[in-house]
């Protein structure tokens, strides 16, 4: 049985508070590094920095299981220097410029202090106030003096924290998908051989996945990431009929999102599991979003793909919110499963 | 000059939302006593220190404001464990999405770290989707579930900004709150100065309330008070990204003097030459006609308050980034400190108007 306490949470502060902008994304590599060496027997970086890490079992007929996580997050770069300590920068994959003002983050290796401000709304004209501000009217305000690199990465400031039976922090998207991934390859079952794609580059366009599919020529692939919670109150307190996921009804097996229709087989294999197993989970809403499922499904001559994700709040944003609770039902769904895999698995659709 | 960072620092760590200054009252007060000769708080909240001068009895006095109070949000409804909420004071909307706060909850006496939420767009009605929705149309997360928020949390609690103040490069400290918590560290750094400088006026530090809604500190305490002369301090607005208006102030050049029918003329020109006598750098800053700050209540209590204005440039006021050079905060202090020391017991009769 895997296990869940105080190391898996310091674990997770550590990867959230790790700032790995997509292509930059040293920090959590090294993070990654550190704690998969002593179990693997194959670890690999590869041309795009991915962490690619074998762990074979033993006995006849094993399958090649990939299990992707990406370590990469939404941030900023920055493009260039306004004097003074001011920066322009550029977002690197999705986020709402809205999000920006009024923060803190941390620019660089160095990790700098920076926040990003606005014109006080005292001097602005009424029709002004409530506007969109746009991204290039905004500048990364280092302090008089300071100095950044053209091209250095930006992240929030937000420290993780835990509140009662949620988590809050940056990028839960996908920092609890690569701490699940880091735990199940710790306590990879002797039935496969599990290959863990610590992958890059998801957020602009599944880049690190595919070539790590490629690499591993998996005969499945079971994605880890965390997808959003929109289970809030709507404004008129008309019913939810587009919340994706909700928190604290467990790990999401995904049916189909933006860019994969889920291998059926991998799915009903996932639910029987979890039935078997009396771990509580739920279905993501079918249709929008994508995960490396996208990438790895149409790699080679296909590969059977299935999305698991630990529901989030608040996506892309400063602060994003989870519940212990899907996170540990998400390792212990995920750990049975792949106990359970055996060539069968593939057979009839 | 003493280091104000520090005392700084904490001021802008307690919370003092209008009309709820309590904690950060106590903090100052517990400042200011070691600092002044006595120590009371007004009717409606205001923290007085008095430290008396060496003149004769029945001395003028000169009082010395800065408003404690801070803007932020109180909770307007609980729904389905989320929380809704109202402005206390001029919140700027445009930083609370994504914002980390506390939400002091009063069913349960705790301080709860909390984030606020934009919804997304299909959930908010069509007015509301482009642009920044308005604050009734924003949530706040505590993470707990929801039948735990409604024993803990009641409508009315307050909601403050939690993210921590800051270095930035240059000496520049940036946190919410520096407006107006920045000026009561001048004011503080002034009372330290004043230990080793004799001066013959009384003078009353006076740490404001509800500056940010409707002035009523400004106006009890200078009515309870009387003093001769009034000193405001205040935040100015800094020079920063978009903003280089005639309105705005280079960050780390120096002291703003405000100037205006808000102002008594003579004590701008007595400032203007204090300060260049001492070599502080200062800049005039025009306010036609109200100077959106403290003095515009004082100057007009009881029979008339000759009132002037000291301020140090803020960037981004009324976000919670806002910044300011920490060495144009030492000069206002150091500037008052200078200005009491230097106060003739005949001053009164030397204004002349013309």
């Amino acid at each position: 049985m895997p296990t869940f306490g105080n190391t898996q949470l310091k674990l997770l502060e550590k990867l959230c508070n790790a700032i790995a902008v997509s292509g930059e994304e040293g920090e959590v590599r090294r993070i990654v590094l550190e704690e998969v060496e002593l179990y693997a027997q194959e670890v690999k970086v590869d041309a795009l920095g991915s962490v690619l890490a074998t762990r074979r079992g033993r006995g006849r007929n094993r399958l090649r299981v990939m299990v992707d996580a990406h370590m990469d997050e939404v941030g900023l770069i920055v493009v260039a220097e306004d004097g003074e300590g001011l920066y322009r920068f550029e977002s690197v994959g999705g986020i709402d410029v809205r999000h920006l003002v009024g923060k803190q983050l941390f620019v660089g290796k160095e990790r700098q202090p920076a926040v990003i401000g606005a014109r006080p709304v005292h001097l602005l004209k009424p029709d002004e106030y409530l506007k969109k501000i746009s991204l290039d009217a905004l500048r990364l305000d280092l302090g008089p003096g300071g100095k950044a690199k053209v091209g250095d990465r930006a992240g929030f400031a937000t420290r993780f924290r835990r509140v009662g039976p949620s988590i809050m922090a940056k990028s839960i998207d996908d920092r609890i998908g690569v701490a699940t991934l880091i735990e199940l390859f710790k306590q990879a079952p002797p039935n496969i051989d599990l290959c863990a794609a610590f992958s890059v580059q998801e957020e602009i366009g599944l880049r690190g996945a595919q070539v790590a599919a490629q690499y591993f020529q998996p005969d499945l692939a079971i994605v880890v990431d965390s997808t959003p919670a929109n289970d809030l109150p709507l404004y008129d307190g008309g019913e939810n009929m587009s919340y994706n996921t909700r928190l604290g009804l467990g790990p999401a097996i995904y049916i189909a999102d933006g860019s994969t229709i889920h291998d059926p087989r991998l799915v009903r294999f996932l639910q029987e599991t979890a039935e078997a197993e009396e771990i509580p989970y739920q279905f993501r809403q079918p249709g929008g979003g994508g995960t490396d499922s996208g990438a790895i499904q149409r790699s080679l001559a296909g590969i059977p793909t299935v999305s698991v994700s630990v529901p989030h709040r608040y996506t892309h944003s400063p602060v994003s919110l989870a519940r212990l609770d899907d996170w540990k039902n998400t390792i212990n769904l995920l750990h049975a499963a792949l106990k359970r895999i055996t060539p069968r698995l593939l057979s009839a659709r | 000059m003493t280091d104000i960072l520090p005392f700084l620092k904490s001021l802008i760590s307690v919370s003092g939302l209008s009309g709820y200054e309590t904690p950060v009252a106590r903090l100052i007060e517990e400042k200011w006593r070691p600092l002044v000769d006595e120590t009371s708080i007004s009717r409606v909240g205001s923290v007085h220190g008095l430290k008396k001068g060496t003149g004769q009895t029945s001395r003028p006095s000169l009082m010395i404001a800065t408003h404690m109070d801070a803007i932020g949000m109180q909770v307007s409804a609980i729904v389905d464990g989320f929380l809704h909420i109202a402005s206390v004071g001029g919140v700027d909307v445009r930083v609370l999405p994504g914002a980390e706060v506390t939400v002091h909850a009063s069913g349960s006496g705790e301080e709860m770290p909390a984030v606020v939420v934009m919804p997304p767009a299909r959930f908010l009605p069509e007015s509301a989707r482009s642009g920044y929705p308005d604050i009734r149309y924003l949530l706040v997360d505590t993470g707990l579930l929801p039948r735990d928020v409604e024993r803990k949390v009641r409508v009315g609690d307050l909601v403050s900004f939690a993210n921590p103040p800051i270095d930035l490069a240059g000496d520049v400290i940036s946190g919410h709150s520096l407006d107006n918590r920045a000026s009561v560290a001048a004011l503080t750094a002034c009372l330290e100065e004043l230990q080793n400088k004799p001066h013959r006026w009384d003078v009353w530090a006076v740490a404001t309330v509800q500056e940010e809604v409707s002035y009523l500190g400004a106006y009890s305490s200078a009515f309870a008070i009387r003093p001769q002369l009034a000193i405001v301090v205040d935040g100015g607005f800094a020079k920063g990204p978009g903003t280089n208006g005639w309105e705005t102030f280079a960050m780390g050049k120096g002291v703003g003097l405000g100037i205006g029918a808000n102002i008594h003329p003579f004590l701008h020109a007595r400032l203007k030459d204090l300060a260049e006598r001492l070599e502080i750098p200062w800049f005039v800053d025009v306010m036609p006609t109200h100077s959106g700050t403290d003095a515009f209540a004082i100057q007009i209590t009881a029979e008339g308050i000759p009132t002037a204005l000291v301020e140090f440039p803020i960037r981004y006021m009324h976000t919670t980034v806002e910044a300011a050079a920490v060495k144009d905060i030492q000069r206002a202090g150091r500037l008052l400190a200078e200005f009491v020391s230097a106060l003739e017991a005949d001053f009164l009769d030397t204004i002349i108007w013309e």
